[in-house]
């Protein structure tokens, strides 16, 4: 087993993903993810790889299309005012079917907002945030270690199915700092032979071709038919991801629970604690915590809320987002209670325990 | 028999969709002449903009990216850096190049990216039907400038060339026109340069080809070649702006 280290949530994401294979990253700086681009800066050309400094977000997810074109394991990452900016090229990336992982480390928005904790780009992660039809897999640690862990996890969902794989993290898991164990590293020859499985459709000139083949990587196509097509074969990618890659964790679900919470990432960890002082108390409160926030673990949700739940809570660090998902996911059946705090606060254990005892 | 000219290895059979009198067919066949001339298309790989060149993957035979408009310099940068044994180049209109594209084309230029530059400037935005283009002329009337433009209000056309070799990193930046056999003959040099400087992994290179837009610009072609030079020419300026290779090779 490796050691333990101690690491901020940033940096650990950046080494993961050196480690899963990325070899190409490029990005621009915002706080609270810049201990990420100052990681890969550093870490890098040790590894032989390619790191850029890029002249905007939107520049830098552009470079993440050219690379992943080449069929290269690639990643941007950012914050909030950032992603927006690279809304763009996602939506680009995902109308010409190609890989790529984007770490969103969330703050306090709208506009510039503030450099805090935030929930707030939960429906700009699950709802595409660009132009078109498409979906994001999107993944929310809670956890260093499980940040961490997501690296190898959104590489190899991105080249499963050539999609944009978002991480959503946020500006407290981003920058605290906590024990993290790392998968072993891939050698280089496990990552040639990673692009290698994408040699069918990525750009790869080859001199020694006789009979060369072209390849193009677009997502222009002005036949509506054609388009149309295209547009129903990513469709079948995407119900075929919401049938097999939903993920979340079941926290204290038991028979006897009287109110069901679903809640993500950080808001779900100081959930936890709250719903183990209320524990000792002999009150039993469940959690679902998304993992996916999409594909959306509705199902779950429904058949956590066993005969005696009275009510879900929901809990966000926003005015209320992913409740959307979770009243589509219970089908009315329940009142969905809400509880928020915005602006970059995080609410404590004690304000959920309260907020739990109020509405039981 | 001899055969002096032929379709160049490097362009599909695909026919062009563009208009009589319009010079994209010219510079496509001069960047796809130079990469046949220097056995390149195999190790090649290019982006097309958004514009009337954005079909110019149909049209170009080898490995190629369709870009979002302006980001092309990105694109190549990321193709470029993943894999480092290839020749990268962009094929990118006025607007797409120095409107929305600006700030991807300067750095791209100023990291001294090693890759190619091909650069149509035809003063209007062509395939939106004829808006004012970032290189657009002052006085001259567009879909969005009905009145001519109006360079007090929304100031003068910008010269690329002359701007990105204020820069240290370009390798070579030459302006060409395609406006006469003899201009294209110059320009297949500058492009022929341009394309080897590439292959010998020497640095950033643009060119940029002062072309018509007879369809929007509202002349026949034969007008259309005429109304460039005597407009265009003297205001876009041909020659080289920037050849490190001169210093390098101590001519």
């Amino acid at each position: 087993m490796a050691d333990k280290v101690l690491m901020k949530g940033n940096e650990a994401i950046a080494e993961a993903a050196l480690r899963a294979g990325c070899r190409l990253y490029f990005a621009y700086p915002i706080t609270p993810q810049s201990e990420l681009i100052e990681y890969m800066s550093k870490m890098m050309p040790k590894v032989g790889g390619t790191f850029v400094q890029s002249e905007s977000e939107i520049a830098a997810i552009n470079m993440v299309y050219g690379a992943s074109g080449c069929g290269k394991r690639v990643m941007t990452s950012s914050s909030s005012p950032g992603i927006s900016l690279k809304q763009e090229g996602i939506s680009y990336i995902s109308g010409a079917s190609l890989p790529a992982v984007v770490v969103n480390v969330v703050r306090g928005g709208p506009g510039l907002g503030d450099i805090q904790p935030a929930q707030g780009d939960y429906y700009q992660a699950t709802r595409g945030g660009g132009h078109g039809d498409y979906r994001n897999i999107v993944l929310a640690p809670s956890t260093v270690q499980e940040f961490a862990d997501m690296a190898p996890l959104a590489f190899d969902l991105a080249d499963k199915y050539r999609i944009v794989v978002l991480i959503l993290s946020d500006g407290l898991i981003g920058q605290m700092m906590e024990p993290v164990e790392f998968q072993p590293a891939k050698t280089e020859e496990e990552i040639e032979e990673l692009g290698k499985q994408h040699e069918s459709w990525c750009m790869h000139p080859n001199e020694d071709e006789p009979n060369h083949h072209h390849h193009i990587i677009n997502s222009l196509e002005l036949d509506p038919n054609v388009l149309s097509d295209l547009v129903l074969n990513l469709e079948k990618k995407y119900i075929e991801i919401e049938k097999t890659e939903i993920r979340f964790e079941k926290y204290n679900i038991s028979p006897d629970n009287e109110i069901l919470c679903v809640a993500y990432g950080t808001a779900a960890r100081i959930t936890k604690s709250a719903i183990d002082e209320l524990k000792k108390e002999g009150k039993s409160i469940g959690l679902i915590r998304p993992i996916t926030l999409w594909p959306f673990p509705s199902e779950a949700i429904k058949q956590a809320i066993n005969q005696n739940v009275k009510k879900i809570l929901t809990l966000e660090l926003n005015l209320g987002q992913m409740i959307d998902d979770v009243r589509l996911a219970i089908e009315g059946k329940l009142p969905v209670d809400f509880m928020g705090r915005v602006g970059g606060l995080v609410f404590s254990p004690e304000e959920v325990k309260a907020k739990i005892e109020e509405i039981l | 028999m001899e055969i002096i000219a032929t379709r160049p290895k490097s362009l599909t059979k695909a026919q062009f969709t563009y208009c009589p009198g319009c010079t994209h067919g010219i510079s496509h066949r001069l960047v796809a002449e130079a990469m046949d001339e220097l056995g390149m298309r195999n190790k090649t790989m290019g982006v097309c903009p958004v514009g009337c060149s954005v079909l110019a993957y149909n049209f170009f035979d080898c490995d190629m990216a369709e870009a979002a408009h302006g980001r092309a310099p990105a694109l190549a940068t990321g193709m470029k850096r993943a894999r480092p044994d290839m020749h990268v180049f962009t094929y990118q209109g006025d607007g797409d190049l120095i409107a929305i594209g600006t700030a991807e084309i300067v750095h791209a230029a100023n990291r001294g990216e090693h890759f190619s530059v091909f650069f149509v400037n035809n003063a209007i935005y062509g395939m939106t039907g004829g808006q004012m283009a970032p290189t657009t002329l002052p006085g001259m009337k567009t879909t969005t400038s009905p009145y001519g433009r109006d360079e007090k209000d929304i100031g003068y056309p910008i010269r690329a060339c002359e701007l990105l070799a204020t820069l240290e990193a370009p390798y070579y930046i030459e302006r060409v026109s395609l406006l006469s056999p003899q201009h294209v003959i110059k320009a297949k040099k500058a492009v022929y340069k341009a394309m080897k400087f590439n292959k010998e992994e020497r640095g950033f290179t643009f060119i940029e080809f002062v072309s018509t837009c007879p369809t929007n610009w509202g002349y026949e072609p034969m007008k259309a070649f005429e109304w460039a030079k005597e407009n265009m020419l003297p205001f876009f300026k041909l020659g080289v702006f920037k050849d490190k290779s001169i210093e390098e090779e101590g001519k």
